[in-house]
């Protein structure tokens, strides 16, 4: 399968015939996450109304860590299997887990000020996010240096691969060190923390958010894979003109 | 390889001491930034001995930055890079000589001159011999660090701006255990021991993962 999709042709296709279908479900998924989250998830006893934000914020923190990871696994493509399209697929990763992290960031820091008292605090998981975030920006900087895409890609490959071990640290921040931020309540051993209620609309928004995101990826690439081709016609047709005039 | 290690160091560090520059820009940039920070905190000595150990760290880091952006350009534009991809060294230990150079010539004089900045921000004479510990272990990572940006951004024409971006995220573990060893020093509820072998083991790993990438970002730079 990945194999087939090494011809950049076939994955315009298959992606041409996909994308709606992940796009309509990712949609759906939203709409029906969104009234769970608005009119069937209970307010929090402690928190109030002030949870729902969490059914955003915790659904982006995932997806943030997800992208980074797909950069990860798309970065040893490159260097290693020199996939054709690894390099497609880490260059659309990058501003779409950028975007994921910022909005991480932003909720969880909203939801901080009537929880905490503070827009902000220097906590573990909150600091290795920001972190997070400075490291994605740094590749989508790289991206834009970097003229050449076999170049670029190999060289954000080495920073991304470097910049993985930022995962490990933001995943398990809340257990290693005992800080502000609540430890994991959904993904740990012996079983989810929370109520059913509020589990089930998190899951349908993360599920939501998932495809979300897999739509923008699917697009980012197949634009990449356009954009691409853009410039080798254009420098195609320099060259012929070039022959031409002289 | 160690005879090309030893060319190579004794190379680039007659070039440093020929064509100069970066190691005392270093040292200048060090010494204005320890005495921008009184003008923007007030000259308070008590307060400036306090925080003392986190401005020279916070110093001392920039001042790495300077000519790191230099340390694989010079080469790639005058062609010596090309060369010493094609000799039959591998990438890694010319990387290693360089970046080995590179510190002797801007990492280490920083240490060497903690201890007389440290007198501008009144630190006490334990904690000035912490600083010259903490930084003489601790620059190193952040050349090894820096190494990498600056391999990934050797063809670059304007690379130091971004240079700065990619690698100022990953100093900061080492900028962590550096200014708390140096503060453990001081006294307080944490041995000192215990956050300096942090700052030596992330020296090591630097190391390795900074030779290693740097080398493989040079291997994939070349056109």
């Amino acid at each position: 399968m990945i194999r087939d999709l090494a011809n950049p042709t076939r994955f315009m296709s298959l992606s041409r015939a996909l994308l709606p279908w992940v796009s309509g479900l990712a949609a759906l998924l939203l709409v029906a996450g969104l009234y769970m989250v608005w009119f069937v998830a209970p307010a929090d006893y402690q928190q109030g109304e002030t949870v729902k934000i969490m059914y955003i914020h915790v659904p982006a923190a995932w997806l943030s860590l997800f992208f980074y990871s797909l950069m990860a696994v798309s970065a040893l493509g490159t260097l290693v299997w020199r996939h054709p399209l690894a390099d497609v697929s880490q260059k659309a990763a990058a501003p779409i887990g950028a975007a994921f992290t910022l909005i991480c960031l932003v909720t969880g820091s909203l939801w901080g000020k009537p929880m905490w008292g503070t827009y902000w605090q220097w906590d573990a998981r909150l600091t290795s996010m920001l972190v997070m975030f400075l490291i994605y920006a740094g590749i989508l900087a790289l991206w834009r240096a970097i003229e050449e895409p076999n170049r670029a890609a190999r060289a954000v490959s080495i920073l991304t691969l470097v910049g993985a071990v930022n995962v490990p640290i933001v995943k398990f921040s809340v257990d290693w060190w005992n800080t502000l931020h609540q430890p994991a309540s959904v993904f740990r051993l012996g079983g989810p923390t929370i109520h059913p209620s509020m589990l089930v609309p998190l899951l349908v928004m993360a599920v939501a958010f998932t495809l979300v995101g897999v739509a923008l990826h699917l697009s980012g690439m197949r634009t990449e894979i356009l954009r691409r081709r853009v410039r080798t016609l254009t420098i195609l047709e320099a060259e012929r003109l070039d022959a031409q005039a002289a | 390889m160690i005879r090309s290690f030893r060319a190579l160091l004794i190379r680039d560090l007659k070039l440093a001491a020929r064509v100069g520059g970066s190691g005392m820009m270093g040292l200048i940039f060090f010494l204005t930034i320890v005495t921008l920070m009184p003008f923007a905190l007030g000259p308070d000595l008590n307060l400036l001995s306090r925080i003392g150990p986190a401005i020279l760290w916070i110093a001392a880091l920039l001042a790495t930055l300077i000519g790191l952006d230099r340390l694989f350009q010079a080469d790639q534009e005058d062609g010596s890079l090309d060369l010493l991809r094609l000799a039959p060294v591998p990438m890694e230990v010319v990387v290693l000589a360089k970046v080995a150079a590179h510190w002797l010539v801007t990492g280490l004089p920083l240490a060497i001159a903690a201890p007389f900045l440290g007198l501008l921000v009144a630190l006490t004479p334990d904690a000035m011999l912490a600083m010259v510990v903490t930084l003489l272990v601790g620059t190193p990572a952040l050349t090894f660090i820096g190494a990498i940006g600056a391999a990934l951004t050797a063809s670059l024409r304007r690379g130091g701006l971004i240079l700065a971006i990619l690698v100022l995220p990953f100093m900061i573990p080492t900028l962590i255990f550096g200014v708390s060893a140096a503060n453990a020093a001081l006294g307080g509820t944490v041995p000192f021991a215990t956050p300096f072998l942090i700052l030596v083991a992330l020296s090591l790993i630097a190391a390795v993962v900074g030779t290693v990438g740097a080398a493989a970002a040079l291997r994939s730079g070349e056109s």
